[in-house]
């Protein structure tokens, strides 16, 4: 069977600490329904700043600027052991701080639905100037801006939401409709928080992967927020959204759901349609949840712990046929949480982990890394979510035993040599697994790994469809050398002989 | 626990009656089961939830505990349970609950 390859990976962040405090559903709901609280009065004094944000050992190793091993040598407790220096751009993307963030939003935003402020514009315009993958075609999208005057008329009298930066309100997100919810202020800036995210994604893949925005093919975008209008409050297309500001005048897309299950099952539909020839090259992507900032931070205030949930995740990755020599996606060995596969934690490992090592005839050591779920345990621990990442190598740990692959003593030793550390912010579709890619794609080139299997799961439940979870993973090795459309030696010997049987057959004729 | 569930809880309590309901906890976490298994005795010690200061004294058990592991059955334990009890401290999870349990529930099984 044909397989995708994975040429190249973006990972970025959007530190976006205001929206968050604003527009977070956990502040946001604090502050309708008690707007007095201490928690709410407390948490400004609980963030993170920037100058914090690009020297936090897991943002670094999320972008790409230190590796897995370093992260894991790194001294804890993360948030106060920073980095010795602040690194904005890392080998796979950046950390953007919120102003340019803002700038960002109104660049994405085709409907004059962002206002921000003349000399915040301005300002914000000067620094995208010289941002290292934003040209002139994306710039000119930045509007000129609005005076003060006019935005604070939208947000008092028209259901606007303030933009904050530095604590002043320097623009708004308007509604795009007077009645329909699905086109609130909040919602349509939770739906371009996620576009910007992605844009800035898919426009560092260009950059990275030396690809004119013409040549791509196809989208397939998985991030958190559902697109639409009341009479269709999913229809989609974000992917398409995205394609449009970074000018892949020749792409198409579509987006893909299954809550944290999302990018992994986004990844399998990316890889097939390249691994098919429907499409020739597939970029999967996805921007950030912004209501999920500060998600737990009620845990974390009244802990007195840094409300680290400050960040907007966002991923690129570019699919193309298997060409001998970058990594691929495995095709023939997917894992999948079937309907009927159960719920227990034993029912979903073994679909998720055990039935694709069988498929493709593996034992669990044969796997040098399980990446699931790769939440910053700094930020669940003091929640009472555990140390997520570790309770999943636990996990495919005690399987290996009841499989009897793995001695029940070893299990602490097969965690430590196949799990991973956390790195990803807690946005949902961000640390299923995913944010490993890059990782486990160069590991893989470079030799120094042979094989890592991806991840996701999602809590389908949460949307009271049915009380089912869902699913899925893949596994990342080398190339077997053979690019698509090539011939083996062994089907070119077939052939020649089929060619001489058939020479024979015509001669005998004669 | 999340308020829903504890509406369950009180429904359940009240359509068959407190004497003819268990609560079997699965949690993960032994002090999380500490606090489930003082909600649906004790009461909502968050105060958050319907079972707010109001005392059920169910029977409430961890899935882990021994009394309650005898009466699976084991094929079906070792095909969906078996790997978690490898994972998770089963002995600090069932003495959290049976703690709250001898202290706070009027009926045992």
């Amino acid at each position: 069977m044909p397989n995708a390859a994975i040429k190249s990976t973006v990972y970025c962040l959007n530190h976006t600490p205001e929206l968050g405090l604003q527009y977070g559903t956990t502040p946001c709901l604090e502050r309708r329904d008690k707007p007095d609280s201490p928690f709410l009065a407390n948490l400004p004094g609980f963030i993170q700043p920037y100058e914090d944000a690009v020297r936090y050992a897991p943002n670094l190793t999320y972008i790409g600027a230190m590796t897995v091993e370093q992260l894991e040598e790194h001294p804890l407790p993360w948030h106060s052991n920073l980095a010795s220096a602040p690194i904005r751009f890392g080998k796979y993307g950046e950390i953007m701080p919120e102003d340019e963030f803002l700038g960002l939003l109104d660049i994405c935003d085709v409907f004059d639905l962002v206002w921000l402020e003349t000399s915040f514009a301005e300002s914000v315009r000067g620094k995208l100037n010289a941002h290292p993958v934003l040209d002139a075609e994306v710039l000119k999208r930045l509007k000129g801006g609005r005076d003060i005057a006019a935005i604070r008329d939208e947000i008092a009298g028209k259901a606007a939401l303030p933009l904050y930066f530095a604590g002043e309100v320097v623009g708004c997100c308007r509604r795009a409709h007077e009645v329909d919810e699905t086109l609130s202020a909040h919602v349509i800036l939770e739906n371009l928080a996620s576009k910007a995210g992605g844009v800035l994604a898919l426009l560092h893949l260009l950059k990275k992967a030396g690809m004119e925005p013409g040549e791509v093919d196809f989208l397939v975008e998985c991030s958190e927020e559902a697109v639409g209008d009341m009479n269709q409050r999913g229809g989609g297309n974000l992917a398409k959204s995205i394609a449009e500001i970074a000018g892949c005048v020749n792409a198409s897309g579509l987006d893909v759901r299954a809550f944290c299950a999302a990018p992994v099952n986004a990844l399998i539909t990316g890889a097939s349609l390249v691994a098919s020839g429907a499409r020739r090259n597939v970029i999967v992507l996805a921007g950030g949840a912004l209501p999920k900032l500060f998600m737990n931070s009620r845990d974390h205030v009244k802990k007195e712990h840094p409300a680290l949930e400050n960040c907007l995740g966002s991923f690129a990755v570019l699919l193309t046929p298997d060409d001998g020599t970058a990594p691929v996606i495995r095709l023939d060995a997917l894992g999948k949480h079937s309907v009927g596969a159960g719920a227990s934690p034993q029912a979903v490992t073994t679909a998720l982990v055990w039935d694709p090592l069988r498929k493709a005839g593996l034992n669990f050591a044969d796997v040098d890394k399980y990446a699931a779920e790769l939440q910053i345990p700094e930020i669940t621990l003091p929640a009472g979510a555990g140390d997520v990442p570790e309770a999943n190598a636990k996990m495919i740990a005690a399987l290996a035993v009841v499989k009897g692959q793995l001695e029940r003593a070893a299990i602490g030793e097969f965690v430590s040599r196949h799990g991973l550390v956390g790195f990803a912010h807690t946005q949902g579709h961000i640390p299923s697994g995913v944010p490993f890619l890059g990782h486990a794609a160069d590991a893989i080139a470079s030799g120094d790994m042979k094989r890592a299997m991806i991840i996701g799961k999602g809590s389908l439940f949460l949307a009271r469809m049915t009380g089912l979870s869902d699913g899925a993973s893949f596994l990342v090795e080398a190339s077997s050398g053979e690019p698509v459309g090539s011939l083996t030696r062994d089907e070119v010997k077939t052939i020649l002989l089929d060619a001489l049987a058939e020479l024979a057959h015509t001669l005998r004729a004669d | 626990m999340d308020l829903e569930n504890q509406q369950r809880i009180i429904d359940a309590a009240e359509k068959f009656g407190a004497g003819n309901v268990v609560v079997l906890l699965g949690s993960a976490d032994p002090e999380g089961a500490g606090l489930y298994a003082e909600t649906v005795t004790v009461g909502d010690p968050t105060f958050a939830g319907p079972l707010a200061g109001v005392s059920l004294g169910l029977p409430v058990y961890h899935v882990f505990e021994e009394d309650i592991k005898a009466e699976a059955d084991q094929g079906i334990w070792q095909e969906q349970i078996e790997m978690m009890e490898m994972v998770l401290d089963t002995a600090a999870l069932a003495g959290s609950v049976a703690e709250m349990r001898e202290q706070h529930s009027q009926t045992k099984l």
